[in-house]
């Protein structure tokens, strides 16, 4: 590949490049050479999940900043790419997540209230408060667990859709991780194993401009990160990351690939981070304000709304209605989460072991027995 | 003498050396524009520019691996990891390589860098933002480690560090980033490695502690003292090679002993302490040495007040060691 005059999505026009899949145009009309052929129902579905997320992002945010919620880590501006993938994986199909994809796992069929436990690390919370807001896990659905550490669901997604191959089981494996995993040791192993032994993975880089304060250029040298795929043998291929009919062709390709058992397949959706990394950051110490008009212009939402008001004449009545209706499951969601009890102190020594070794059970009587700390719901 | 902040500290001793000494560079994730995610680096990338203040790929093993060639080059590194619980990635560079460079090029090779990273819980952290793994590297032959309790120790601690032949771990205790304050020495400001600090005189129970917890045990200590007990609080500063002279002497003294670490009971650096007590003190001993830990579990999140070993667990520690 020659050097490119526009590097890794370091502009926003380089969701313009001729090698970028596109399907929805800026009128709301989609470009048929790629366009998957999703039903109107379908689109409809996935819009209001799109909002839905964006609607926990907002909320979430402010519900930090009051200090009702520890943390939160959002995915405002990258909608698209996460429930476009998510959509286009068949229910026998497995997602691994990086921590930014809790519209996934809602999509996979995470009870809201499961998710907002999660948020409030409460005695429900899937993960029985121990991990962070955001680390949540979700079997039921097929969905992965959470951890922080970047890239290592990399290497587990690459061994749990070889196993599936092992067993000659038909199940492909999505992946996510962003444009900073792909430094990470766990990036390379991964993608080395998929393509020497062909494993039904589909990689799925949300590259989303930033890794916290660090900036794609300063990740890598290569002009984009799908062309990584190259050194491995992975074929690669960059979408439009705002485009929710782009994702869907794109991952759906990479399925019927893993399927056919041609093997992995490398996505480089181009995104943006239109938040700071999370709640702990504050992105006016690094960026530019000026810089996210243009990215603000490709907001997957609207772009979206175009559409379906084209197709189906929704209307603003009608963002309305679905604002109220989520507004009011959430305010419910977060009403029971945070009248929920912590989790019991024991619950500290379960599940270190299949078994509670004698060890841990000198330690939990010993809490039992001792005097409570200060400073949580005790 | 200024007043600082943790934070402010540790950047002035940075600040401070990289001016006198041009070999000294700072790489890490996010610790050149932005200037850290705890803002320790912030100023340096506009003073030191780009070659000596980097903002890396995100790869802890791509830090550290660099950073010792930098070093063997004749640079001196003091490489950033993020958090703690994101050393691993680099673990086998630092204890296969780093560790045992001058050893096993027989002397012809010491690679010398600073590994400053931020520490331990109390901020809501979760497993992987919470951890204190200074054991995991104390049982590795070759490596000093390192955790300051105050901004004058650790500005002092650290320019030791620097300076000091050996590579370093350095541990700074995140929760106390900006809330230990105190006053710090302008210039040239050093703290001898290992050497602990006496930072509270005692007769009844000696209190062996580092870091953030050393507030909580100052807190239990005072609590004890209203009950008639009179605790010896050493800091240990240094963890390894630790002082044992300041250990044994207090011990000789007191004959009770309570050692007080945020990481997990088995294996942690208070399993060593303990040992070397009964070594070399048993005699004196008048009550079986006590451990306050945090628990052989990950680290939580909800009940992480519950898993530190803060005051209240240490106060009945010290009294059932004082009424043994
Ligand atoms: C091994 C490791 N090192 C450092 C961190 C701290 N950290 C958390 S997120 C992040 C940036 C990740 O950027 P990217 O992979 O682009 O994902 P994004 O957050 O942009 O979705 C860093 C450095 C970590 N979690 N794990
Ligand atoms: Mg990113």
């Amino acid at each position: 590949m020659e050097g490119s005059a526009h590097p890794v999505a370091r502009h926003p026009l380089d969701a313009h490049a001729p090698d970028v899949v596109r399907v929805l145009r800026d009128d709301g009309t989609l470009d048929p050479t790629n366009d998957p052929g999703l039903r109107s129902d379908e689109v409809l579905t996935l819009y209001r999940a799109m909002v839905r997320a964006r609607l926990l992002d907002e909320r979430l945010v402010l519900l930090q900043r009051q200090g009702r919620i520890g943390f939160h880590i959002g995915c405002k501006g990258e909608e698209a790419s996460i429930l476009g993938s998510a959509f286009a994986m068949r229910q026998n199909d497995w997602i691994f997540p990086c921590y930014r994809e809790f519209a996934a796992a809602l999509w996979r069929g995470m009870p809201l209230q499961r998710y907002v436990d999660n948020m409030f690390g409460n005695a429900n919370d899937p993960v029985k408060g121990r991990q962070m807001p955001d680390h949540y896990t979700w079997k039921s659905g097929k969905f992965g667990s959470v951890s922080s550490p970047i890239g290592t669901q990399i290497t587990q997604a690459v061994g749990f859709a070889w196993a599936a191959k092992i067993r000659k089981e038909d199940a492909a494996v999505l992946v996510y991780f962003g444009d900073g995993a792909t430094s990470s040791n766990e990036f390379h192993n991964g993608m080395n194993f998929a393509g020497v032994f062909k494993t039904p993975t589909v990689f799925f880089c949300r590259n989303n401009g930033w890794a916290i304060s660090v900036p794609t250029e300063r990740q890598t040298a290569s002009d984009t990160f799908a062309q990584k795929g190259i050194a491995y043998g992975v074929p690669g291929v960059r979408c439009d990351g705002n485009d929710l009919f782009a994702v869907v062709k794109v991952t759906r390709d990479a399925v019927a690939r893993a399927v056919r058992g041609e093997g992995p397949t490398i996505i480089e959706a181009l995104t943006y981070r239109l938040e700071g990394h999370s709640t702990s950051d504050d992105p006016k110490a690094y960026r530019p304000e000026a810089g996210l008009d243009s990215w603000r212009r490709l907001d997957p939402i609207p772009r979206l709304r175009r559409h379906i008001e084209r197709t189906i004449g929704w209307t603003d009545a009608q963002d309305k209605e679905l604002e109220t209706e989520l507004d009011a499951e959430l305010k419910a969601a977060i009403a029971v989460a945070e009248k929920t009890q912590a989790p019991p102190l024991e619950s500290l020594f379960e599940d270190v072991y299949g078994e509670l070794p004698w060890h841990l059970q000198e330690q939990r009587d010993e809490l039992l027995r001792g005097p409570r700390a200060k400073g949580h719901g005790h | 003498m200024p007043q600082m902040n943790m934070v402010q500290a540790i950047n002035d001793a940075l600040r401070h050396e990289m001016r006198r000494d041009s070999r000294v560079v700072v790489l890490g994730e996010d610790v050149g524009k932005v200037g850290g995610v705890f803002r320790v680096t912030q100023g340096l990338f506009d003073e030191f520019g780009d070659d000596r203040v980097i903002d890396t790929p995100l790869s802890e093993g791509g830090i550290i691996g660099t950073a010792i060639g930098m070093a063997l080059y004749g640079l001196v590194p003091v490489p950033e990891i993020q958090f703690s619980d994101f050393i691993f990635p680099a673990y086998d560079q630092i204890v296969s390589e780093l560790a045992k460079y001058r050893y096993r090029s027989g002397g012809e090779y010491p690679a010398k860098l600073v590994i400053r990273t931020p520490t331990g819980g109390g901020i809501r952290g979760g497993h992987y933002h919470s951890q204190s793994p200074e054991a995991q590297f104390i049982h590795v032959a070759g490596l000093k480690v390192v955790c300051p309790s105050n901004p004058a120790d650790a500005k002092g601690l650290l320019l030791a560090s620097i300076r000091d032949p050996d590579p370093v771990l350095f541990f700074e205790p995140k929760r106390i980033y900006r809330a230990a304050k105190g006053e710090v020495p302008e210039g040239d400001h050093t703290v001898p490695l290992g050497k602990a600090s006496v930072v509270r005189k005692g007769q009844h129970v000696t209190i062996v502690v580092w870091g953030a917890m050393l507030y909580e045990a100052l807190d239990a200590a005072n609590q004890a003292a209203a009950q008639g007990i009179d605790c010896e609080i050493i800091d240990l500063r240094t963890l390894w090679p630790l002082d044992i002279d300041t250990i044994i002497t207090s011990v000789k003294k007191t004959g009770r002993v309570v050692v007080v670490h945020e990481a997990p009971k088995s294996c942690g650096l208070g399993g060593e302490i303990v040992a070397l007590i009964n070594e070399k003190a048993f005699l004196h001993l008048e009550a079986p040495p006590k451990r306050v830990t945090g628990f052989d579990t990950p680290f939580p999140y909800t009940l992480e007040m519950e898993y530190l070993p803060l005051s209240h667990r240490i106060l009945p520690a010290i009294i059932e060691t004082a009424r043994y």
